[in-house]
């Protein structure tokens, strides 16, 4: 980040960073998230989803300060952002809970990679 | 450090919204570039901040495209007929005073077929929050003219422009006598979520109207692009201020919205009222609708 | 169980017929009533404003005769038993959350005194003409059940029998009065709270994970959960699936429309109710129902007196229709004749079940007043003939 001068606390604030996860077959490729990321993260892909859209990918990850507007702007629930410390990234933030019955539950667990 | 998700059930389980969706249900039936799924996002996001119960909490969706929140929400939710979600809800909140009635409609539902309904929940000052997702027509049904389309624009029913004077929405909630009226666009994500925050907190009718682009019909129709360029003009066009008045809120057809917070007072609501009359007239003898309901059983 | 005392006017009154279904509507355990004024069913609503506050009731007059109806579906979903009263301008009005009401599957009341139409028509003055709309009146299939009092004693009793049959079958239940009962005063007895029945709302008794709102479990009627228990279901007018989903397909449509038609017509015998009298080797048996009831007992007394051997077959629930019963009758007797105040509307269902086994002579009166019961021998004597 390009600073006009050091802040004061500059030793003591640390800016956040964050891991984006993408869940690319719920994506419809509306372009919000990459043209609103205040970092410049993201880009659209050239591949294609199972439903021909296009997703986006992360080209510059070690830029994401977990701000989370990715995820709050994607009206498809197709994104969102961990907050990282000290290399590791958290799980995902929020409570899961089982998913309500009547769906597929694939037996996995929650992947935090 | 990257992590495209591809399976979706384990990103349909982690997903920070997860529990509040029905994932069973995803993915939802919004066109690309709609701003529906944002502003139903928003709103999940002002549930979890604001800490309520929400078991109690109930939403009630006309019919529409916004119409379809109550049925991705997992919460209570109700699919009601076109334009009855607020005298629906009244139900709901009169027959159950504890439960946290949201009304999460668009435009056409809630001020067209559904205008006598708003204005009277709002006179009352009905405890009910009202979330009117303004995309300036009626999206699901092709396209057609709504009382919010700005003059000039061209829809299904008006080829070759409108020439209606569309409603003022929060000049219209605030002279019925709604205690909590704003606006934003969809793009403005965090002030809305503050927004809706605030606005649970509340009681009373409060209204906030949110802007929000859509493709297939109103950007289609008036060649504007799709809703990423709708985003793009609400990004340029809008402008806060808060405490504006409201008579002032008019918005031209690719012109400035004007954003923010119109109207914020406290004021007894319709239970509040009948309860205090009640007490005073009939004192003791006055045996108010408990919290939890008119349920009767063994 | 028995009815809450708190709403139950025990006593010997002297009442009109609305205010005899008001109090019927407190008895059975009605706590939620929204309204919209119109002759000559106001008078309903206007008792239960005057009653609900001592009893924990919520009155609400709301905007208009939609809202109403939308108010007291909502306010049902809540376990609060609701009600709303109307006449025929209104009653139209209704038919789009009625048919909402059936399709969720919301137990309610609706009461219609009916009045003179169509349209504006006659507002205070009696008609019998809305029962076909009662059973047809919203869009689509659906079943309802329909009842008629033909007194103001009647109007008691019935309006807790509405609301007990709309809890058993979780369906819109039609309160069908006219002027003349409604505005009529007579005795009307209301028994001690103990000794009134009154089916409560029953709610699910499995745990919210493992719930769909629309699962039958090996019964007729899916299991109800209250808004606000932590059940976080959804329900919508769209067909839906067991899980209140909506699913668009054929195939839904046929599970979902046919259970809301099969639970009434399948359970039509226990439903059904009647009352009959010197049905047993009659000629003519007169069906009525309502106030065209008692204005009938006279026209038979002069047929009897000319030693026609009529019967009476009251119906008092008129929708499921009693089928059966009439098709039966329609084998041994010469002719059905039916007067009501309309143009001919429930003799089209006694001449389908007659099957041409029997005659059927209809009474028509266009509205405004009740018959001639002269009309209604000098029919019945044609009908013996």
């Amino acid at each position: 980040m390009k600073y006009w001068r050091k802040p004061l606390d500059f030793e003591r604030v640390k800016v956040p960073r964050g891991q984006v996860h993408i869940v690319v077959e719920r994506c419809k490729g509306c372009g919000f998230c990459v043209e609103y990321c205040p970092k410049e993260v993201l880009a659209m892909s050239e591949e294609f989803n199972r439903k021909g859209y296009h997703p986006p990918k992360v080209v510059k990850p070690e830029e994401c300060v977990n701000c989370n507007l990715c995820e709050m702007i994607c009206p498809d629930f197709a994104i969102y952002s961990v907050p990282v410390t000290d290399g590791q990234p958290a799980a995902a933030s929020g409570s899961t809970e089982k998913p309500a019955s009547g769906s597929q539950d694939g037996g996995m667990r929650e992947d935090d990679k | 450090m990257t992590s495209i998700t591809d399976q979706t059930e384990i990103a349909a389980r982690a997903h920070p919204m997860a529990p509040f969706l029905r994932m069973d249900r995803m993915p939802h039936i919004w066109c690309p570039t709609c701003g529906i799924g944002t502003v139903m996002k928003c709103y999940v996001q002002a549930l979890r901040e604001a800490e309520v119960d929400l078991d109690k909490v109930a939403v009630v969706s006309g019919i529409g495209c916004t119409g379809r929140v109550a049925g991705y929400l997992k919460l209570d939710s109700f699919h009601s007929t076109h334009g009855r979600a607020i005298p629906f809800a009244t139900g709901l909140k009169l027959g159950r005073p504890e439960l946290l009635v949201t009304v999460f409609s668009g435009d056409g539902d809630l001020v067209g077929i559904g205008g006598n309904h708003f204005i009277h929940a709002a006179r009352r000052n009905m405890d009910l929050l009202v979330i009117l997702v303004n995309n300036f027509i009626y999206g699901m049904t092709g396209g057609q003219n709504a009382p919010t389309t700005p003059v000039q624009a061209r829809s299904s029913t008006m080829p070759f422009g409108n020439f209606e004077r569309p409603f003022n929405l929060p000049h219209l909630a605030a002279s019925c006598g709604a205690t909590y009226v704003a606006r934003w666009t969809s793009l403005q994500t965090r002030r809305m979520t503050r927004t809706f925050k605030e606005a649970i907190g509340r009681k009373g009718f409060r209204f906030i109207e949110v802007i929000t682009p859509c493709s297939t019909l109103y950007a289609r129709l008036n060649k504007l692009g799709t809703g990423f360029h709708l985003m793009q003009y609400y990004h340029d066009n809008a402008e806060i201020r808060h405490g504006a008045d409201t008579r002032e809120l008019d918005i031209d057809f690719q012109g400035k919205i004007i954003c923010g917070k119109f109207v914020d007072r406290e004021q007894p609501t319709f239970t509040e009222m009948m309860d205090a009359h009640y007490r005073k007239t009939l004192g003791d003898k006055y045996v108010p609708m408990p919290p939890e309901g008119g349920w009767i059983h063994e | 169980m028995k009815a809450d005392p708190a709403g139950v006017l025990t006593g010997a009154h002297y009442l009109d017929g609305d205010f005899a279904c008001g109090e019927g509507a407190m008895a059975a355990g009605c706590r939620f009533v929204a309204g919209y004024p119109i002759t000559p069913s106001t008078e309903v609503v206007e008792r239960i404003a005057r009653r609900f506050p001592y009893m924990g009731g919520v009155f609400i007059q709301m905007e208009d005769e939609l809202a109403s109806m939308a108010a007291v579906v909502g306010a049902s979903w809540t376990g609060t038993k609701s009600m709303t009263v109307t006449s025929g301008p209104g009653f139209s009005l209704m038919m789009e959350n009625i048919g909402l009401a059936a399709m969720m599957e919301t137990p309610c009341v609706v009461v219609n005194v009916q009045r003179g139409g169509p349209s504006t028509g006659l507002p205070t003055m009696t008609g019998q003409a809305d029962m076909m709309q009662a059973r047809w009146g919203s869009h689509g299939d659906y079943e309802i059940i329909a009842l008629s009092p033909q007194s103001p004693q009647e109007a008691f009793d019935l309006t807790i029998q509405a609301f007990n049959l709309s809890e058993l079958y979780r369906v819109p239940v039609l309160l069908m009065m006219d002027e003349c009962v409604g505005h009529m005063t007579e005795k009307v007895v209301i028994p001690p709270a103990e000794q009134i029945e009154v089916v409560p709302r029953r709610l699910t008794s499995r745990p919210p994970e493992d719930y769909w709102p629309y699962r039958l479990n090996g019964q007729c009627i899916p299991e109800f959960a209250r808004a606000g228990d932590g059940y976080r279901f959804h329900s919508t007018g769209l067909t839906h699936d067991e899980r209140g989903y909506p699913v668009m397909s054929a195939a839904c449509q046929d599970q979902c429309v046919r259970r809301l038609v099969s639970k009434i017509r399948d359970n039509a015998d226990q439903i059904v109710r009647f009352e009959e009298e010197q049905t047993d080797g009659a000629d003519v048996v007169v069906v009525t129902y309502g106030i065209t009831a008692r204005v009938a007992r006279m026209g038979i007394e002069l047929a009897r007196k000319q030693g026609v051997k009529v019967g009476v077959l009251r119906l008092i629930v008129v929708w499921p229709f009693p089928e059966r019963r009439v098709r039966e009758l329609a084998g041994k007797i010469g002719a059905f004749v039916v007067p009501e105040i309309n143009l001919g509307q429930m003799v089209l269902e006694v001449e389908r079940c007659a099957a041409g086994k029997a005659a059927t002579v209809p009474v028509p009166h266009a509205g405004g007043s009740v018959h001639d019961p002269r009309d209604i021998c000098e029919a019945i004597l044609r009908a013996a003939k």
